[in-house]
């Protein structure tokens, strides 16, 4: 019973942080990509002379004004979420994260107070130069800002640079540019931006559209199409990129979230990528069902991308559940014994050193340290336990590298057309430009559900489950702020959307 | 310009926040939606747990360690 009711504080937290966070992405990948797309505008007019790009930089200005504002302080709401809904964790990292979390805040506020109001204000106030140096520290700072929380997630997904303090309950940091560099890091800070800058570029083509099939500031929107494609197009060619190192990384660093957004359950040599498919609903780890009802399959291309080999082997969730010696994988089973044994050696160097027995204490830390790296294993009750949720990893998966294919046929298409300049009697373009954002939103949306639902149930990858991250809370409180952020969330969004759309009504030249 | 530069700054920012249109409505929802973050949210429903339930620093390593240790135990040390 007790059970049961911690299990649904944690789902309701989880509900929460992801509500939160999804909400909280809306506005963030037009903030990243937009800034540089008014850096590239700007840039053009202080070049060119052309007064036409001045305008076109200032109507886009006023649009990422509008996001920006909505979307401020929505990041601050998962720290408040952390501190109450999962103070274990929030506590156990509090040495890894504060650093970088504390550099965000201070350069977002710098920014912010400095360069924001020169980009904002300044346009007659400042030499043309100084003002365009700030619209790109504004692209610039933006970008960097994001690089520390990614740095934290990207810690969270690959822990390094640390040690367990049994004696803090904390994790401490040991080498400050590990966690900067790891390859996770890395891959999520390029993979994340990225497909932030392919996100504003969709956004422009789209209110663009709409200016083209109401032949309307047509001049203004054929060249806003024109750059936003090219950095579109650039921009979908470096997220497959990072996508693919991203892959890579999940294969050696998180097996279990490749297996689970792959659908793969027996590991293979030569394993093959599903193109498309349909998971069988009714699907078990422990049973024999074909994992699919209907699935198009690229023989060998999983290894290519897991191994870059492609006659390696690739492990299956049963693999990474029961184990398989032949391939020297071992399982959850085997891990879950060792981590069992952490837990064990934790509890009895806490006891020791209460009692002032140091030789038993140091026994126990010496133990405890051969199997630490397992420690959370030790909270799962059965090895099915470590699995996440398969279907929706795969499809939120297949469903980002589809539309991620389509991205650059659209930029492309569009950029053909505004070269010719014939963009206006594409109607069917223009009616595909304007719906592209909502299927850039829902790429990305899929993207952060395979990262972070794909880790489940981690909240530190193989270290700390959620269920011991979390808060002794009562569901029925996180029930209540849950609805709560649901209101105010979207009231906000229903107040960005009306600000932005009577903006685009306006448009760049008025009525 | 030399005894007036920290003036002209703060001229700056008046006449930028004076002529803005748009953004007067953005400021006004950026600081209702700051009071009801801060205010009204932090204060009143997002306490930090820890905090709030303990007075130090070890107090707070020691219930993390007990909800590590004691957890584990339920499961799986019995």
């Amino acid at each position: 019973m007790v059970e049961q009711m911690d299990l649904t504080m944690v789902n309701w937290a989880r509900a929460q942080f992801a509500m939160t966070a999804m909400y909280h992405w809306i506005f963030v990948p037009l903030t990243l990509g937009l800034s540089f797309l008014i850096a590239f505008f700007e840039s053009i007019y202080v070049k060119t002379g052309n007064e036409e790009w001045k305008k076109v930089a200032k109507f886009w200005m006023v649009l990422f004004g509008i996001n920006f504002a909505i979307g401020v302080a929505t990041g601050i709401i998962l720290e408040f979420e952390f501190g109450t809904n999962w103070s274990n964790y929030s506590w156990m990292v509090g040495d890894i994260f504060g650093a970088p979390l504390a550099v965000e805040g201070i350069v977002a506020f710098f920014l912010e107070a400095t360069f924001f109001a020169v980009m904002f204000f300044g346009w007659d106030r400042v030499s043309k130069k100084f003002h365009l140096f700030s619209t790109w520290m504004v692209a610039v700072g933006s970008n960097l800002s994001a690089l520390w929380i990614l740095v934290a997630n990207g810690w969270m997904q690959f822990p390094t640079g640390m040690a367990f303090n049994p004696n803090t309950a904390r994790f401490e940091m040991q080498d400050f540019w590990a966690v900067l560099f790891s390859p996770v890091a890395i891959s999520k800070f390029t993979h994340t931006t990225s497909s932030g800058f392919l996100f504003a570029s969709l956004f422009v083509v789209t209110v663009s559209s709409w200016y083209l099939l109401k032949k309307r500031h047509v001049q203004i929107a054929r060249k806003s199409i024109l750059v936003a494609s090219v950095f579109g197009l650039l921009s979908s060619g470096y997220v497959a990129f990072t996508g693919d190192e991203a892959a890579y990384n999940n294969a050696h660093k998180q097996p279990m979230k490749l297996a689970a957004f792959e659908g793969l359950y027996e590991g293979q040599r030569g394993a093959g990528l599903v193109a498309a498919g349909i998971a069988n609903p009714n699907k078990k780890v422990n049973d024999d069902q074909p994992p699919f009802l209907f699935e198009v399959r690229i023989p060998g291309l999983l290894s290519i991308l897991a191994n870059r080999s492609p006659g390696s082997f690739v492990p299956g969730i049963k693999d990474l559940v029961y184990g398989n010696k032949k391939e020297g994988v071992m399982g959850a089973k085997e891990k879950i014994e060792k981590g069992r044994d952490a837990v064990k050696q934790l509890a009895l160097y806490k006891q020791a050193k209460k009692g002032g027995d140091k030789a038993a204490a140091q026994a126990a830390l010496t133990r405890f340290n051969q199997n630490q790296e397992y420690l959370g294993f030790g909270y799962l009750k059965s090895p099915e336990e470590a699995v996440p949720p398969v279907a929706t990893t795969f499809y939120a998966f297949h469903t980002m590298v589809i539309l991620g294919g389509l991205f650059p046929v659209i930029f492309l298409l569009f950029l053909v057309f505004a070269l010719k300049d014939t963009l206006v009697h594409q109607k069917w373009l223009l009616f595909l430009g304007v719906i592209s954002v909502f299927l850039g939103f829902v790429a990305g949306q899929c993207g952060w559900i395979v990262a972070e639902v794909g880790r489940q149930p981690w909240a530190i990858q193989n270290l700390l489950p959620v269920t011991v991250a979390r808060s002794n809370l009562t569901a029925g409180a996180v029930q209540t702020t849950f609805f709560m952020f649901l209101a105010i969330f979207t009231i906000l969004l229903i107040a960005e959307i009306k600000i932005m759309l009577k903006q685009i009504q306006i448009g760049p030249e008025g009525r | 310009m030399n005894g007036s530069y920290p003036g002209s700054i703060v001229r700056f920012y008046v006449e930028g926040f004076r002529s803005m249109t748009v953004g007067r409505v953005l400021w006004k929802i950026i600081l209702l939606k700051l009071f009801v973050l801060f205010v009204i949210l932090k204060l009143f429903f997002f306490p930090n747990y820890l905090n709030t339930h303990f007075n130090t620093d070890e107090e707070r390593a020691n219930h993390v360690l007990d909800m590590m240790t004691r957890s584990a135990e339920s499961h799986n040390l019995e």
